[in-house]
């Protein structure tokens, strides 16, 4: 098979999944429509490796023509797919993270009615974020964006009868809106200065820009990013969006989706390295969420949560490695971000399902003898994102923090802060799960080796994953970052000047608090036997931190209160005093004028005549004397 | 030459008028055929012999006596004549001539013939306007077969009698 | 055959333009002047009638046979109004027993 249909039947095979299980939703019995999706996405993994394997880096990238989209004047879109480093990466996360999470959900979407369109749903954004990653012009890439925020929203409301995830869904829907509009006109702003949209011949044309156009440009694509990987200030809506059911949360919210604005960034990488200033937007965005969103995680009760939180931090450390121009960094940590939140997210999954729906870790504890696997991943997990070497999250993070401490030690003390918060809060979510006693009621019980087989396959690969991008003071060669060179010229131009006796050093140190940050919380956590107060009971700190800061207050009293006053003195002054009038108006004047002309009709034939024949005259005096 | 025009000018308005004033429906049919024969006189006078022939035997010859015929199907004389009442009737003829003054003002300058073709005696015969017909106007001549259909489906409708409770 | 295109124009045009205006208008009063639907009809014919005698002077005038081509189009036409027109005479004979034009009044809005 050549390489155009190979790379045409990738996101090809989840599409024709969707259509299937959603043609066939009534007559799917059974794990049949869970097992369909999850073939199709198998395949679509399978055929991605086989294009990694037949990759040559150093030959740049291939470009799969398909067929002209948009051929319009001076606007020339195809409809192709960009197979190279970056997108090789990116497809090899969707599909093999894919696979698994769709694997595990046979067993977690097991006795809902609607497991059917579940699955179609879950592939249809398989091939939207395919689409996303794939594509050779910003079009086809957007095209992909859309379709995950679509997907993502009617996955959010998938158990819609609950008005609260309505509420939910929509709130994710519109934020991602608000980044999308800046996507748009970025694009738009983009066509316009270089005729394209294209990547390679965008990226061919604008050295010659303006720096004040490029950070426009760069600005407009980062506030889309901003929606996408809920960033500050858009990030509200990531927590709200747990109300979706759990693989779901793994999937789009943890492993790929939210992964797009990195994506996107790197991509553009280019376009971001000429723009300092927006480089800078992006390093400090990325350090205030990720510190803002640590200390929120540290008091929330709900598992799924916490586990948000902890995204919405990790991405964080994403957008500072970009706004480091640290791009292998970045994608290096969503490689490794995407094995352990994936596992972490499936395995609260695991725990919620144990425990038949009970998300509140106050009302759990003692769970490690009763459901062994989970607590064995679920540790592995913890261990991985907390940074404890080897596991993948120690390289990943790592790589981020000495980065920064290029840039400057204060940049450093700070990640390094937020990263012991990530360890106190994922600990203390671990020992209030799986330690201490039990304080729930029900009665909890291990997983189908359906949901556990995912579990165990994605704890080796966050182990592992670290292996991936080995450095240089380990004895490897960071093969990742020399992968991903070829494709985003924004990393070659990578520069680390660290002696190897200072990273030795900051890696010990971090080491050591780290370590130092889990023994607390197991003092605090492990042996736990009370429940914590609600939030509202709290003294004023912990409630600011528990209370997300008020920032979803702050967003109500600052847009949807002047927003609501503003609609409805519309509705009352526009639509009350002038458009209902008018049109209540224009309906009574028909009418009156109706019975008017009505009495014009009375049936009597010689008065029609009659008034014909004066018609003709008049008709005949007016083309006489009437020019 | 021009006295035979105004011969025939004067028959066709005198019977025209009876036309509308005669009490007897089948006068009124009578003087209209005497009517469209003086205006196939016309015809002649024009040297358009076919419209001519045509006058005679489509209008006079069949058009006429189907009124006829329906006139003494329907058995109508003096007797069952409506009325109108007589300021109806002032009000017609002053429309009608309102009408006639206006159609005679828009002509009063005269009538344009600046463009006519070069002159052709055999325009008006049959060879000349079987080969217009023809060639020129060959479609609308079919089509005018459909419109015929459809009057006589029409027709047909409208004469049956109608079922009671279809 | 000059002659005969002399001899026809020596009758000038104004004059069949006149000739066919007071036809017309007196189908016209007619059509206004009668309640018999049938004497109606027939006032509709003299009006057809006039108008084709003033198509054939022009086409004669102007030697072209399009006019009356466009007259024995009009025949045509006439004779198919003139069927569905008695056809629904007759209709309205049956059902209202009366050919006053005054009887079909049941359009009143």
């Amino acid at each position: 098979m050549n390489t155009t249909i190979l790379a045409a039947l990738v996101p090809g095979l989840p599409l024709l999944g969707a259509i299937v299980i959603a043609a066939l939703r009534r007559s799917l019995k059974g794990n049949s429509a869970g097992l369909l999706g999850t073939l199709a996405i198998g395949s679509a993994f399978a055929l991605s490796v086989m294009l990694f394997l037949g990759h040559d880096p150093a030959a740049g990238p291939y470009t799969a023509h398909l067929f002209n989209w948009i051929d319009i004047g001076g606007m020339h879109i195809p409809f192709a797919f960009q197979v190279d480093a970056l997108s090789l990466t990116m497809m090899l996360i969707v599909t093999g993270v894919g696979t698994l999470i769709h694997l595990y959900s046979i067993g977690y979407m097991h006795d809902d009615a609607r497991v059917s369109t579940f699955f179609a749903l879950l592939n249809l954004f398989t091939f939207a974020m395919l689409l996303l990653v794939m594509g050779a012009n910003y079009a086809i890439t957007f095209i992909g964006w859309e379709g995950v925020g679509l997907c993502s929203y009617l996955l959010i409301g998938f158990w819609y009868t609950n008005p609260a995830y309505n509420y939910a869904a929509r709130k994710a829907f519109v934020m991602n809106r608000i980044g999308d509009l800046g996507f748009v006109l970025g694009l738009a702003w983009l066509f316009n200065v270089t005729g394209s949209l294209t990547f390679t011949e965008v990226f061919d044309r604008v050295a010659g820009l303006g720096p004040d156009v490029l950070t426009g440009i760069t600005l407009l694509l980062f506030v889309g990013a901003i929606g996408k990987s809920a960033q500050l200030p858009l990030f509200t809506w990531l927590p709200d969006a747990m109300a979706g059911p759990t693989p779901v949360s793994a999937l789009i919210h943890a492993a790929t989706m939210v992964t797009a604005g990195i994506y996107l960034i790197v991509r553009s990488s280019v376009l971001f390295e000429l723009a300092p200033f927006t480089q800078d937007v992006v390093l400090y965005t990325g350090l205030v969420t990720a510190l803002v969103a640590a200390t929120i995680g540290v008091f929330q009760n709900d598992i799924k949560k916490v586990l948000a939180y902890s995204t919405v931090s990790q991405l964080g450390y994403m957008f500072v490695a970009l706004g480091l121009g640290a791009y292998s960094a970045g994608m290096f940590h969503v490689t490794t971000h995407a094995f352990f939140k994936a596992l972490l997210f499936l395995g609260a999954g695991s725990v919620i399902h144990a425990l038949g729906g009970e998300q509140d870790i106050r009302r759990m504890g003692g769970l490690k003898g009763a459901i062994k696997v989970t607590h064995l991943t679920f540790l592995l997990g913890t261990l991985a994102i907390a940074g404890i070497p080897p596991f993948s999250g120690f390289f990943s993070k790592d790589a981020i923090l000495a980065n920064a401490f290029d840039r400057s030690p204060v940049l450093y003390a700070l990640l390094l802060g937020g990263a012991l918060i990530t360890t106190f809060y994922m600990f203390r979510l671990y020992f209030l799960t799986f330690w201490g006693a039990y304080r729930g009621d029900k009665h909890p019980h291990e997983s189908p080796a359906v949901m556990t087989v995912p579990l165990l396959v994605l704890a080796v690969l966050s182990v592992v994953g670290g292996l991936l991008n080995l450095p240089h003071v380990f004895g490897g060669h960071e093969p990742m970052k020399h992968f991903l060179a070829h494709a985003a010229d924004g990393i070659g131009a990578e520069r680390l000047h660290l002696e190897a006796s200072t990273e030795w050093m900051l890696m010990g140190l971090s080491t050591a608090l780290v370590v130092l940050v889990i023994a607390l919380a197991h003092g605090r956590f492990a042996k736990k036997a009370t429940l914590d107060p609600e939030a509202d009971e709290l003294p004023f700190l912990p409630r600011l931190l528990a209370r997300k800061w008020y920032l979803d207050e702050l967003y109500e009293r600052l847009f949807e209160k002047p927003y609501g006053w503003l609609s409805t003195m519309f509705h009352r002054v526009g639509e009350g005093w002038v458009m209902v009038p008018l049109m209540n108006g224009a309906g009574r004047l028909t009418q009156r004028a109706g019975q008017v002309l009505r009495l014009a009709q009375t049936g009597n034939m010689s008065f029609y005549l009659f008034a014909m024949v004066a018609g003709i005259v008049v008709f005949l005096l007016m083309t006489l004397y009437g020019r | 030459m021009q006295y035979l025009f105004y011969l025939f000018a004067a028959i066709s308005v005198l019977s025209g008028l009876f036309v509308v004033t005669a009490r007897n429906p089948v006068n009124s049919v009578i003087a209209l055929i005497v009517c469209f024969l003086s205006i196939a006189g016309h015809y002649i006078l024009l040297n358009a012999q076919f419209l001519a022939m045509v006058q005679v035997i489509v209008y006079t010859g069949a058009i006429m006596v189907l009124f006829l015929f329906v006139i003494m199907l329907l058995n109508l004389n003096n007797s069952t004549e409506p009325q109108k009442t007589l300021l109806t009737r002032i009000a017609a003829v002053v429309a009608g001539g309102v009408f006639l003054l206006t159609l005679l003002a828009a002509t009063r300058q005269g009538v344009e013939i600046a463009a006519a073709n070069p002159a052709d005696a055999s325009v008006g015969l049959v060879s000349h306007v079987g080969m217009a017909l023809f060639k020129d106007f060959l479609l609308p001549f079919e089509v005018s077969s459909v419109l015929f259909l459809s009057a006589m489906v029409g027709a047909l409708m409208l004469g049956k009698k109608e079922k009671v409770a279809a | 055959m000059e002659p005969v295109v002399t001899a026809i124009r020596q009758v000038p045009l104004e004059h069949y333009v006149a000739l066919s205006f007071i036809l017309f208008s007196i189908g016209l009063t007619g059509a206004l002047f009668r309640r018999n639907t049938i004497i109606i009809l027939m006032c509709l014919e003299l009006m057809f009638n006039s108008v084709n005698l003033l198509l054939t002077a022009f086409s004669a005038h102007h030697s072209d046979p399009g006019g009356q081509v466009f007259v024995f189009f009009t025949m045509l036409v006439a004779a198919a109004e003139v069927t569905v027109g008695l056809a629904i005479l007759v209709m309205m004979k049956r059902n209202v027993d009366s050919v006053d034009i005054n009887q079909l009044n049941r359009l009143k809005g």
